[in-house]
């Protein structure tokens, strides 16, 4: 399989560590990712907060490379970029006149006919019984509390993915893995997004909830698909810590990272380790770790 | 998200059919929505409430009525947008200090331009920070694309 990668930045930035994890996978997985060459931002909230022209131009222009550099489908591992490049797309091929007007704007004839897949997606073409032959360390005690967040799942009519209310997708894999998921309320609940800095407090409060969902119905360890959500989850969760006196520490994954720990990679190959609710006993999935053993391990200290 | 807010979407959008933009557009809760699109997916009348928030956003700094409080997230995502137009990508240190800076220049609080201070060398620790950023090749055309859909000069 070969297909175009448009990493977002955050997957170069802060996020640099969801990237060691999936190009581990796919590597082994005979998935050959291309970078798609000079790529710029989706824009984000920011785009689509404050001008609506160029929430559709800024992914348009990367459908257009795409295009352009001969790719029929391309890997959007961070939701909030493949929900704005489909949002981007669907509205292109709602409106002749608007497709012409963004061409114009972006300097390259959009057609809109790149395919944009998320990572749960890509995994799913891959194939859930080739992922299942490929397992050298199921993952026997992991109780994955799978969190889909908002943008993986919504807008339904964007992205087309699951069910907006009940995905089942991520637990599929986590299952084809031999690792256990849990049932709980907050799987497609936000954590705040994009407003880590701007308003710290939303973050805190929506994280905290979902942390303690989780927990109280028995995971012990959150599964993510997204680098906003692993941000909030992961590198919020000494001050969400702080803030509601919670001790446990709860791990929280990328997709890829419990995929490449099944595959048999070492948690240091996938990065696992610069995480920030880190563990000594990080083979949560591998051992037999148990909640009691968890709560007994100090979190990081992460910011003031 | 609705429940902390002071106008929840029922509410806006209920302002709006009243003719009330004004009250709508001085609502916390533009600023506060988090775009996580629950509203629009749950909307028995399949209102796109999440897109009517973006609107009222966009008219909100175009008119300039954003309140004392909901200033912190203009100016946030208004650095993100300045960061890209220069970039084309986003350089994450270039956008805190862009961002604690204008915040600085106008609440002049101490505590929020420090605050997240002591995350930098935690970051930089785990090779997540990256003190030089990514640029692209071809800033020009970013430059245009943004000249043209900002500045009005393209319809």
């Amino acid at each position: 399989m070969n297909l175009a990668y448009y990493p977002g930045c955050a997957l170069h930035g802060s996020s640099n560590d969801y990237e060691q994890s999936l190009r581990a996978c796919l590597e082994t997985l005979d998935v050959q990712l291309k970078e798609i060459d000079d790529w710029i931002c989706c824009g984000a909230t920011a785009a689509h907060s404050l001008n609506q022209k160029l929430a559709v131009a800024l992914p348009a222009r990367n459908l257009a490379l795409a295009e352009n550099q001969g790719f029929r489908e391309m890997l959007a591992p961070c939701p909030m970029c493949s929900m704005q490049l489909l949002k981007a797309r669907k509205a292109m091929a709602e409106d002749e006149a608007l497709r012409r007007s963004i061409s114009e704007i972006v300097e390259l004839e959009v057609h809109g006919e790149t395919q944009v897949l998320n990572l749960i997606q890509l995994f799913e073409a891959i194939g859930l019984d080739r992922l299942k032959a490929a397992v050298k360390a199921p993952l026997g005690s992991m109780r994955a509390a799978c969190y889909y967040g908002c943008l993986l799942t919504r807008p339904a009519s964007v992205v087309e993915f699951d069910d907006a209310e009940q995905p089942r997708s991520m637990e599929k894999i986590l299952e084809a893995l031999g690792g256990k998921t849990v049932d709980w309320n907050y799987r497609t609940e936000c954590c705040g997004a994009g407003m880590t800095m701007a308003n710290e407090q939303t973050v805190l409060e929506l994280s905290h909830k979902i942390l303690s969902n989780a927990e109280a119905h028995g995971a012990n360890c959150l599964v993510v698909a997204c680098p906003m959500c692993h941000v909030n989850l992961d590198m919020k969760q000494a001050n969400i810590g702080r803030r509601y006196g919670v001790r446990n520490v709860m791990p929280v994954y990328y997709l890829s990272d419990v995929v490449g720990l099944a595959l048999g990679f070492k948690p240091e190959a996938l990065g696992i380790n610069r995480h920030f609710a880190c563990s000594a006993d990080l083979q949560v999935g591998m051992s037999d770790a148990s909640p009691a053993k968890r709560g007994a391990r100090a979190t990081e200290k992460a910011g003031a | 998200m609705a429940a902390g807010m002071d106008a929840p979407p029922t509410r806006l959008i209920r302002l709006l059919q009243l003719g009330l933009a004004e009250a709508a557009l001085r609502a916390q809760a533009i600023w506060q929505c988090v775009s996580c699109q629950t509203c629009a997916t749950r909307c028995p009348k399949s209102v796109d409430c999440a897109g009517v928030m973006d609107a009222l956003r966009q008219l909100s700094v175009e008119r300039g009525v954003a309140t004392r409080q909901q200033q912190r997230i203009v100016l946030f995502q208004k650095a993100f947008l300045s960061n890209i137009r220069r970039n084309g990508r986003l350089n994450e240190l270039e956008l805190i200090a862009e961002f604690k800076l204008s915040t600085f220049l106008r609440g002049r609080s101490l505590s929020f331009l420090l605050k997240d201070a002591t995350l930098a060398p935690q970051l930089m620790k785990r090779k997540k920070f990256h003190l030089v950023g990514e640029k692209v090749h071809d800033r020009a055309v970013v430059a245009r694309i943004f000249a043209r859909c900002m500045d009005g000069s393209h319809s």
